[in-house]
């Protein structure tokens, strides 16, 4: 197995005066999907969202390869070749398809290879390409949210509950498009409350609970393991 | 007994105490003390400040609401004083009455701005109070036929104000109207001054406080965050009308220069800030040292200005009409460096 | 496979009330203009002053501008920016006055290049006073607005008595270059030449702003950032960066437009830019906070109101002004065209 792309080690978080993570350990192997778990609250989005350095760390390291970014700011760890699709998406409402993912593709001028790729995999974005953003439906924004971290090739891909409340219908297209990205060799570390999508797609998973990281195995382990599921997010995560 | 007058509100720190005690003596004794025309022009202005910037701080530091709409207030309460006694002649019903009129003509304005600014963010409320004080000199100076207009006009007070009643000698110092005017305003100006530690020492201080900390919070937990603003408002704007009005009476002119420039306005945020946001005590030690700077550090510099005529750009910088220069470095130095004023720094915080 | 109800094409036309919503503000310039005619009586006059109105409007949107984008982007309320405005008509003017021999020829070419000569000063010097206070001053009161209210105030003093100690604390009187003084004459209506000027540098720079908005990868980040800050560094972007360069963009911008300003009233004082600050804040609150359109279309309107309102009745010109905010208060609590931003 080769080395881990992420890992941290004891990561604390506080937002304001409350201590939200309090000794984050994880690992995130190079090229494969983890999927990172938990009931509502643990402080799955507030991982992310400190990996990505939106906020600061009090304590621990943050590893991307062999440099601890811990202290870097956003940008620097953004063109460290880290993607992140945030929770309530971060769509600019104000700008049009292309023009959010002119901006999404930093470094130089979008790859039109790319660009069919992603339209093929989203198909309503080719279509309202040139319509404010603010516009789509909630579905279709979180196509592009997911699409602007694939206009450039990214070493990590932070994506936080790309399924929430959307139609089933949608949440097919999703899971194939994050399929395809799997496919092509990308490590994704993804927050996802919907088991049936997580187990699809990941690989390896860590359960977080009060902060910190509870469990961490293989998807499969814990995907067969009904007992364990309650044990550690309280309900068998199973949609009937 | 004194805890109870100051409302249990006391200064905080000796040097403080030593301070406060210190300017109330000198305030109170000035006609003996510091006898002539100029040091009592000076203690007037002083204690009438004390309690305007007072007002403010109520608004600014416990309220937590930036309006730079504080002068048109004061300005109600001297041009209501000067009003009344031009309609109803000399005498101390019309001082009265103008009070009275300026005080409640204020607190209604107070509350229609209050419920304005319900509708508009915090920022907006800043910039809008500062458009409406300036349309409101503007106005005033164009209204000339009844304002006077931007001379304003001067206006006779009750003739046991002034100095031509002569009631003899203490202590080797002519005592005449003048000086009962000075200690009509001194005691009014205590008792306002007292007036605003009570509130700010009551239960409905103290949820001011909440609000201004966290208005969310103190919302969810039940207080109506918008009645307790607007009565602070509206308490803020009625104490600076009477402080005009006072003003007005001891001055026997009103005029926009006087009451609603954009100096004055200025001049109260730099006594709140460097006395000390939130503490009443900080407008007293800030209105104090921002009125004393105006009448004697222009000398000051007038002299060192002389004295550096020699390299000129020191010359200019030292001009006394210069001091605000100074006083706006000290301010913008307080705010980073002593964010809780003269009065946190003295209570050690 | 049936599209789920999520995929069906959801860019319906927006029903004629949102488009009337959204067309308004936009509407509201010509109509005043229109209402202009019968208000003010003869078309001579109404001519003169739609003129003047749009001029004036033109130089506060200029002032204008760099505030409202530095809000929106940044999150900043500077209240010290009437310091730029007068630091810029000081620096412009000087250089005017060194520039003797070309203002005061009677060649157009000549006059015109001393102005762009004044105008290059000023927006230089008030651009780099603008990197130096905001690195000293509002850097270090970042999301506190309390405070950078009080010291952005504190800013302006200062820099306004250090203008009275560099250039002496009288007001300066100047006069325009010699082909710009004076009128035409159009449809019986005496037309400024200076104002017609104005007017003309005031869409040039509008045009220019909304090219750069809507054309540049820099004018998108902008865009960008003034909705959320976060995802644009999220996707690499140096914010601070942009930042910086927008203060000092918007603070050139305010020296040009006291610049312009002091050539239109023909005296510069070192207060005028406080005094500008009134309509500044009434143009931007109007607009809403962030957005450059609709300070443009405030400040053009503030710029008619002021002109035609003057000249039917001068003492209600500024109340007139507060009346036109209180109205678009009520109708757009957050200004016209608000930049809506994500939380």
């Amino acid at each position: 197995m080769s080395e881990p792309l992420l890992r941290l080690e004891g990561v604390e978080t506080d937002i304001g005066r409350y201590h939200i993570l309090h000794g984050v350990d994880l690992t995130v192997p190079t090229g494969a999907v983890t999927m990172l778990l938990g009931r509502n609250g643990v402080g799955k989005t507030t991982t992310l969202r400190s990996i990505m350095g939106h906020w600061p760390t009090k304590a621990g390291r943050i590893v991307l390869d062999w440099q601890d970014i811990a202290a870097w700011p956003t940008p620097d760890r953004a063109r460290a070749g880290i993607g992140y699709v945030p929770e309530n998406m971060g769509i600019f409402t104000d700008l049009t398809v292309e023009e959010n993912m002119v901006l999404a593709a930093a470094s130089g001028p979008l790859d039109p290879a790319r660009l069919e790729t992603i339209f093929e995999a989203f198909p309503p974005l080719r279509t309202f390409w040139r319509n404010e953003a603010g516009n789509l439906s909630g579905g279709q924004k979180q196509m592009l949210s997911i699409a602007r971290a694939m206009a450039e090739r990214r070493r990590l891909y932070l994506i936080d509950e790309p399924t929430k409340g959307l139609a089933p219908a949608i949440v097919a297209t999703m899971a194939s498009a994050l399929k395809r990205l799997k496919a092509d060799g990308a490590t994704i570390l993804m927050v996802e409350q919907n088991f049936a999508v997580a187990k699809a797609l990941g690989d390896h998973a860590a359960v977080m609970d009060d902060g910190r990281v509870a469990w961490t195995g293989s998807m499969a382990e814990l995907a067969g393991d009904a007992d364990l599921q309650q044990r550690l997010m309280g309900l068998s995560m199973e949609v009937p | 007994m004194i805890a109870r007058l100051l409302s249990g509100d006391r200064p905080g720190s000796r040097i403080l105490s030593l301070i406060v005690i210190a300017i109330f003596l000198c305030l109170a004794l000035a006609p003996f003390l510091f006898p002539g025309v100029r040091s009592l022009e000076t203690a007037a202005r002083i204690a009438i400040f004390i309690v305007l910037a007072a007002s403010y701080d109520l608004l600014l530091g416990y309220t937590g609401i930036v309006s730079f709409a504080h002068t048109v207030f004061f300005g109600m309460g001297a041009y209501g004083v000067g009003l009344a006694t031009q309609q109803m002649g000399r005498g101390f019903p019309a001082l009265a009455t103008g009070a009275l009129a300026g005080a409640v003509a204020a607190a209604v304005l107070a509350f229609v701005i209050a419920l304005f600014s319900l509708r508009v963010r915090a920022i907006f409320f800043a910039m809008i109070t500062l458009a409406v004080a300036s349309a409101v000199a503007v106005l005033v100076s164009q209204l000339s036929s009844i304002t006077g207009g931007e001379d304003g006009f001067t206006f006779q007070i009750p003739r046991e104000l002034g100095p031509a009643l002569r009631l003899g000698e203490v202590m080797g110092v002519d005592v005449s109207g003048k000086t009962l005017n000075y200690y009509l305003v001194f005691t009014s100006c205590l008792i306002l001054f007292l007036l605003m530690l009570r509130i700010v020492n009551s239960p409905f201080g103290r949820t001011l406080q909440a609000i201004r900390e966290n208005d969310f919070r103190a919302e969810a937990i039940g207080y109506r965050v918008v009645w307790y603003r607007t009565v602070a408002t509206c308490l803020s704007a009625g104490i600076a009308a009477l402080a005009g009005s006072l003003f007005a009476i001891w001055l026997r002119y009103v005029g926009p220069e006087t009451t609603l420039s954009f100096e004055i306005m200025l001049d109260l945020l730099l006594m709140v800030v460097i006395g000390g946001m939130g503490t009443i005590w900080g407008a007293a030690i800030g209105a104090t040292l921002l009125v004393l700077a105006q009448t004697y550090l222009q000398d000051l510099m007038s002299g060192a200005s002389e004295a550096t005529a020699a390299v000129p750009i020191l010359a200019r910088l030292l001009d006394p009409d210069r001091w605000l220069l100074w006083l706006g470095v000290l301010f913008i130095l307080s705010v980073y460096f002593f964010p809780t004023g003269i009065v946190g720094r003295l209570r050690g915080r | 496979m049936s599209a789920a109800p999520d995929h069906t094409p959801t860019m319906a036309a927006l029903g004629l009330a949102e488009k009337l919503g959204r067309a308004m503000p936009l509407l509201l310039v010509p109509l005043l203009i229109l209402i202009g005619i019968p208000a003010v009586g003869n078309t001579s006059s109404w001519l003169t002053l739609t003129v003047s109105g749009l001029a004036m409007g033109m130089m506060i949107f200029i002032m204008a501008s760099g505030l409202t984008l530095v809000f929106g982007l940044m999150d900043v309320i500077n209240f010290g920016h009437g310091a730029f405005i007068s630091v810029g008509a000081f620096v412009g003017i000087s250089t005017l006055a060194a520039l003797g021999s070309w203002s005061g020829a009677p060649s157009l070419v000549l006059n015109l290049a001393a102005v762009l000569a004044a105008a290059i000063a000023a927006m230089a010097v008030t651009g780099a006073l603008g990197w130096g206070f905001e690195r000293v001053i509002v850097k270090p009161v970042y999301g506190a607005h309390l405070k950078q209210i009080l010291v952005t105030v504190g800013g302006l003093i200062v820099i306004e008595q250090l203008i009275a100690v560099i250039w002496g604390p009288e007001e300066i009187f100047l006069t325009r270059p010699e082909s710009l003084k004076g009128a035409i004459t159009f449809a019986g209506a005496a037309l400024e030449k200076y104002r017609l000027l104005a007017v003309g540098v005031g869409l040039v720079l509008f045009v220019a702003m909304r090219l750069v908005f809507r054309r540049t990868k820099i004018g998108l980040i902008v865009r960008a950032g003034v909705e959320n800050g976060e995802m644009v560094e999220a996707l690499g972007y140096r914010l601070r960066r942009v930042f910086i360069g927008t203060f000092i963009a918007g603070s050139a911008l305010a020296g040009l437009g006291g610049v312009m300003w002091g050539l239109y009233e023909e005296v510069i004082t070192a207060g005028m830019g406080e005094e500008m600050m009134i309509l500044v804040f009434i143009v931007v609150i109007i607009g809403g906070l962030g957005s450059v359109e609709g300070a443009f279309i405030g400040a053009l309107l503030v710029g008619l109101l002021q002109n035609y309102v003057a000249y039917v009745e001068p003492k209600a010109a500024l109340v007139s002004n507060i009346g036109l905010m209180t109205a678009i208060l009520m109708w757009r609590p957050q200004g016209m065209m608000p930049v809506v931003k994500a939380k």
